[in-house]
């Protein structure tokens, strides 16, 4: 048990950190969903903590428990040097779901965080590219919400030109390649 | 806009908050299609978009601002070369890559809203489509997880069985790996080689459960059932040869010139950004980074084997291969060792509730009739909690995140998929390779489609 982990988070945000539980021996820290971002960066940068792996990022809909609020985002981090795992949850309310985005934290969170939007509809606000990923963009709907019929499926009708994927500075740099001239 | 369509009429389901693309060029039907209100809940309600207007819809998106200038190929979804349904769009200056875009999920099979329709033990035949390669690895991770959230303990044999299918599930996994890298870039040969030893393994597992590739032997408790009798004999057998096909590839291949040209610098990652990526396995290990999670936390006795964790120094094509071919032969000796001690007596945990009592006391007593009658229509019942339980996989951390209600079936399943955080990076690394590098780059990584997607 990483007790550590708790008294450290706990130290540094106080009544941010609403609940920690060691059940099964998996530390979970629950924290208040403004506070996601800083929580994750200290845990990443804090000498002591070194989370230096942000293994995954999911959410869990909790309509079929009652849970209120409805969704809760789920971090599992890892550090490699004490060798200690941690799992963040924020609570995130169906009326407002949004929670702020990691991607400058870790890269690899990138693609995780867009899983979860498209199978959750959760947004994490300041993502390069906030799209659906699994899914095909024509999807309506986010399939693993409990309210979403397991036999409700949507036809693909157009290939993704992935145009929109390119960002403008990454377009200027592509489009001043071709200005001076390509090699051949 | 095809769904704009008479027959269509909106209906109740949970409209998305519209979002506006990003950057780039507007869509041309001016908003995002994914925020359209609302199509018909019935599949027959959504017959009758004809093929042809999908047709006009494709023309339509084919402008592309760069295309006049850069050439663009599409490589995939279905290639030889991709060894599964994924696409790269290239933007290519000559035969160099400009920038390149992944697009995923063609193989997506809603994993984890299948699992929660399921009970526990129903589950595990989906876990073996994921990494398809080694598909007995997936029971182990997914059967772990579920037996951390039992709190039980399985019977050594069990463990010691799962240890030796699953390290020559691995050894399979690095030998498809390897050898379809190898043909990839022209070496035909080795492809036979490492084949010959996979099929070996192959029917290993054939005997053992039924299968030769979606095994589904692992069970919540323990095993489908007992090794068969000459289980030892043909492990032993099998032991003796591979190393044979490992060492043929080895020497033709390690100090190849052709090779060394194609695959060194190939796509190097630093340990740092490795990390930061969430590399795991294999091309984690290429990296330099020593992290195993057989070495670092250790499960099933692993840390009482003798055996080493193979590392590279740059990360590029060429140090995975040779970790690639280092693990295998690792995973042999940890196999021999765990042969060596391999213990008698039962294989599933000697709890009714959990695993199926034996024939006899089904048939005979009226405990067992009771208990064997509540497995198969309820299920085992996992009480409610969450856990996250990770094992190391062929491609690195393979993990299992379940919430339980305390009912039959999962509350949620999510699989940390290996492939998933290695493939994110292949867009900004692959800007600046050449074409001929792509095919180098895919099959070192390894990346397995029904993993990526689920």
């Amino acid at each position: 048990m990483a007790q550590f982990v708790a008294d450290n988070l706990a130290v540094r945000f106080g009544e941010g950190v609403q609940r920690v539980s060691d059940d099964f021996g998996d530390l979970t820290v629950w924290v208040d969903r403004s506070i996601v971002h800083d929580v994750l960066a200290h845990c990443k940068r804090d000498p002591e903590l070194r989370f230096d792996f942000c293994m995954d990022v999911t959410a869990v809909d909790y309509l079929g428990l009652g849970g209120n609020p409805r969704f809760a985002v789920v971090y599992h981090l890892y550090s490699l040097s004490t060798g200690k795992r941690v799992r963040i949850k924020s609570g995130v309310p169906e009326s407002d779901p949004v929670v702020a985005s990691a991607t400058d934290v870790w890269k690899s969170t990138d693609w995780f965080e867009r899983e979860v939007y498209d199978m959750f509809g959760i947004r994490f606000e300041g993502h390069p590219n906030m799209k659906r990923i699994l899914c095909h963009q024509d999807f309506v709907g986010h399939a693993l919400r409990k309210d979403y019929p397991a036999d409700l499926r949507w036809k693909n009708p157009r290939p993704d030109d992935l145009v929109d994927e390119i960002s403008p500075q990454e377009m200027e740099r592509m489009q001043a390649r071709v200005r001076k001239g390509l090699s051949d | 806009m095809v769904f704009k369509d008479a027959a269509l009429s909106p209906q109740e389901m949970p409209v998305t908050t519209p979002v506006p693309r990003q950057h780039g060029r507007p869509h041309p039907t001016g908003t995002a299609p994914y925020a359209e209100p609302a199509l018909p809940k019935t599949i027959a309600a959504r017959r009758g978009v004809t093929i042809e207007r999908f047709l006009i819809e494709d023309i339509a998106l084919t402008e592309d601002p760069l295309s006049e200038n850069m050439v663009v190929l599409n490589i995939g979804p279905n290639h030889p070369s991709m060894h599964g349904a994924f696409r790269i769009k290239c933007w290519l200056d000559g035969e160099t890559i400009v920038k390149a875009i992944p697009e995923i999920g063609y193989l997506h099979r809603c994993f984890e809203k299948m699992s929660e329709l399921h009970p526990w033990q129903e589950v595990v035949p989906y876990t073996d489509r994921l990494n398809y390669m080694s598909p007995f690895l997936n029971n182990v991770g997914y059967c772990m997880a579920v037996e951390k959230l039992l709190g039980i303990e399985i019977p050594k044999r069990a463990q010691r069985i799962r240890v030796i299918l699953g390290e020559l599930s691995r050894v399979m996994d690095h030998l498809v790996c390897v050898g379809t890298n190898l043909v990839d870039l022209g070496a035909l040969t080795n492809f036979w080689y490492a084949f010959r030893g996979r099929e070996e393994i192959y029917s290993i597992l054939e005997h053992v459960s039924g299968a030769r590739m979606m095994v589904a032997y692992g069970r919540v408790g323990g095993l489908m059932r007992d090794v068969h009798p000459g289980f030892e004999d043909e492990v032993r057998a099998v032991l003796k040869s591979i190393p044979g096909y490992i060492d043929d590839v080895d020497r033709l291949i390690t100090n190849n010139r052709i090779f060394i040209d194609r695959t060194r610098g190939i796509q190097p990652l630093s340990a740092t950004e490795a990390i930061d990526w969430g590399w795991t396995g294999p091309c984690l290990r290429a990296c330099g980074v020593p992290y195993d999670i057989r070495k670092a936390h250790p499960y099933y006795d692993y840390d009482q084997f003798d055996w080493q964790v193979p590392v590279g120094t740059t990360g590029d094509v060429y140090d995975r291969y040779l970790v690639r071919m280092e693990e295998m032969r690792q995973s042999l000796r940890i196999v021999e060792q765990a042969l060596d001690d391999l213990p008698d007596g039962p294989v599933n945990v000697d709890d009714w509730s959990i695993s199926p009592p034996p024939k006899d006391a089904v048939y005979n007593t009226i405990e067992g009739m009771v208990a064997h009658f509540k497995l198969v229509f309820e299920g085992v019942q996992v009480p409610p909690g969450e856990v996250y339980s990770y094992t190391e996989a062929g491609n690195g951390e393979l993990g299992f995140y379940l919430v339980s209600d305390g009912g039959g079936q999962p509350y949620r399943i999510h699989c940390r998929a290996p492939c998933f955080a290695i493939y994110q990076n292949i867009g900004p690394t692959l800007e600046g390779h050449m074409i001929s590098d792509i095919v180098a780059i895919m099959g070192s990584l390894n990346i397995i489609a029904g993993e990526l997607d689920r």
